[in-house]
């Protein structure tokens, strides 16, 4: 119905009484509360305080920062995460120790492989138990086919960010070969579950190895392209070259691992400082940086997607000669084969303690460490002498590496932020857990 | 360069800290060394800035509580106190881990911070006190981490109950609707 009254200009908000919050309670916070947090020139309004976060898309979660800007320039950053905390720690406290290990995937949702095995060392480390040599192997093509996977979101993501949009179509066109994968060895794409404490589920499927060469005679060309697309692009080295820098003694203060370590020229990857699972087996080389910039965390990444190629092809090449099972033959911790259970009654008896009980471990502490496509990923296994852990702790490198965006930011333009955070390559679900 | 032959830390400690170890304990070839509460600090700077021993990384910190319902509380068994906090450090230098283990009481909950050794103390320690309770005397900012600020409690205390929700069966429905939290017209 037309009316000719005439309407408000601005839109009139009624006092209320009582709102969401409560009666006499506001949306607005206290500056009082970021004393000694943010400088001074904060709290009497000369610099600006701004949120960005937690649903920004270049935070890549839901990881919030709250910045105090002099202009565009960057004084302080405080991280804020926790926005997807969901007590996997506290879950698998709960859980048998085979159980628990489906939690793993899903705290780094983009390398689950990574967080299965670290588990899966803690628990084989605390238990005592051997893993053969097929597995091992098998566990090494899984564990850089991973590192592959998380390097192309991580790539396409981060090109994203800085603009780069075509990047981001062809890294997810070679991921999907990755999942595609993963399907075939797990059943699922991106929470396998494929590496469990003993060994592994199952055998590689048939049609596994086909599917892997033609990836490997696939891949390396596209990572030519993005290459082409990035590496001497002179609008990409504008945006990343000299923006982000750490000191390798900062570096390491900071507790940085991974790429992000590497980049500033310090010479630590667990896969060759303290080998695991037969990975000094294999000849590989680690990128190191000379800036500790975002190019050179870039850079690197690109590099390491070539030498997981070359661990791959080397894996295959030991897989026949590889000696023992998928999984270990020891039948206090990895169940019979099905067949086995018809004929024999100690199969039944064995089948049946594990899948109802599970495996007894040591009151004991373990510590394990790998190296994540992010990072030294560890985990803290502490057993209560029953079939479930008393605590377990993993300390995630997106914890440590969003931790640290507090003093790489300051002094770089919010514009620089950006590239900052894609180049520590965090997962917010790695972080929270 | 010339790299120093590589020291053994007890013995390091004993020359250097006299009565400072309280004991060591080897499980699975991974070595850890006892202190008291009050002498973390300076235990992991003699580590840290040892010839010979230079553990120079802070790869984690993790607490573990041992209370048990079955014993109740006061009863750790063979452990001294309620709380374990471990502090677990690299060489990279010489490749090799070693493991800090102090033991912290239910009636001090204080621990000294070691944020001025290692910056990446700082959210891990804050991270504890999220999660166990155990206050970091000297942290710069030690505030809740993880779990929301205004949180109740510390999730990852053994008697902090993991919370569910009751399976509904035929024989129970009623009492479970009549507790739900639904919404009123």
């Amino acid at each position: 119905m037309a009316t000719t009254e005439r309407r408000p200009l601005s839109l009139e908000i009624p006092t209320a009484t009582e709102n969401a919050l409560g009666q006499g309670q506001t949306w607005e916070g206290s500056l009082a509360d970021l004393k000694g947090l943010v400088s001074e020139r904060a709290l009497t309004g000369e610099t600006m305080l701004l949120n960005l976060g937690p649903h920004h898309p270049s935070t890549h979660g839901v990881l919030r920062l709250l910045l105090e800007l002099d202009g565009e320039e960057i004084v302080t950053c405080l991280p804020d995460v926790g926005f997807l905390h969901t007590g996997i720690e506290k879950n698998i406290e709960s859980k048998p120790y085979e159980k628990a290990l489906t939690l793993t995937d899903r705290m780094d949702y983009l390398a689950p492989m990574s967080n299965n095995m670290v588990f899966s060392m803690a628990v084989e480390k605390l238990a005592g138990i051997d893993v053969p040599e097929r597995a091992q192997v098998i566990r090494v093509i899984c564990l850089e086919m991973t590192r592959l996977n998380s390097h192309l979101v991580w790539l396409g993501t981060h090109a994203l960010d800085l603009g780069a949009m075509s990047v981001f179509l062809y890294c997810f066109r070679e991921r999907e070969r990755l999942l595609e994968m993963f399907e075939m060895l797990g059943g699922q794409r991106m929470m396998t579950s494929y590496i469990r404490p003993g060994g592994l589920w199952r055998d590689l499927p048939e049609q596994f190895l086909p599917a892997l060469e033609s990836f490997l005679s696939y891949f390396p060309s596209k990572v030519d392209d993005y290459e082409k697309l990035l590496t001497n692009n002179p609008l990409w080295r504008d945006r990343t070259e000299g923006i982000g820098v750490v000191e390798p003694e900062l570096a390491i203060s900071l507790g940085l691992s991974g790429p992000t370590l590497r980049a500033s020229g310090v010479n630590y990857d667990v896969r060759k400082a303290m080998p695991y699972t037969g990975y000094e087996n294999y000849d590989f080389d680690v990128p190191l940086g000379e800036h500790g910039d975002v190019y050179d965390r870039f850079y690197i990444r690109i590099l390491e997607m070539r030498e997981s190629v070359r661990i791959i092809r080397q894996a295959i090449k030991r897989l026949p000669g590889a000696s023992g099972s998928f999984r270990t033959e020891n039948r206090k911790f990895a169940p019979p084969p099905r067949a086995e259970l018809g004929r024999s009654m100690e199969a039944v008896i064995h089948h049946f303690k594990l899948w109802t009980e599970g495996f007894a471990a040591p009151d004991e502490e373990v510590f394990a460490a790998i190296e994540s496509p992010r990072g030294e990923i560890t985990c803290y296994l502490h057993g209560t002498g029953g079939n479930k852990p008393r605590r377990v702790h993993f300390k995630t490198p997106s914890f440590i590496h969003i931790s640290a965006l507090a003093r790489m930011a300051p002094g770089y333009m919010i514009a620089d932020l950006v590239a900052i955070v894609g180049s520590i390559d965090c997962v917010l679900g790695d972080s929270d857990r | 360069m010339q790299i120093p032959a590589a020291l053994d830390a007890v013995t390091t400690f004993e020359e250097k800290l006299p009565g400072v170890l309280q004991g060591t304990h080897v499980f699975r070839d991974e070595l850890t060394l006892l202190v008291q509460p009050v002498d973390v600090p300076r235990a992991l700077q003699l580590l840290r800035d040892t010839k010979g021993l230079v553990y120079n990384y802070l790869s984690d910190i993790s607490a573990v509580d041992y209370y048990e319902p079955a014993r109740g509380y006061g009863d750790y068994g063979d452990r001294p106190e309620r709380f374990g906090v471990s502090y677990h450090l690299l060489s990279m230098l010489y490749n090799r881990r070693i493991r800090v283990k102090t033991y912290v009481s239910e009636d001090n909950l204080v621990l000294p911070t070691v944020t001025t050794l290692w910056e990446a103390a700082n959210w891990l320690e804050r991270e504890i006190f999220d999660m166990m309770g155990i206050r970091f005397e000297g942290h710069p900012n030690l505030r809740r981490v993880l779990m929301p600020e205004d949180w109740e409690g510390h999730p990852h205390r053994r008697d902090y109950p993991l919370g569910y929700e009751t399976v509904m069966f035929s024989f129970n429905v009623d009492e479970i609707n009549r507790h739900k939290p639904y919404a009123k017209e």
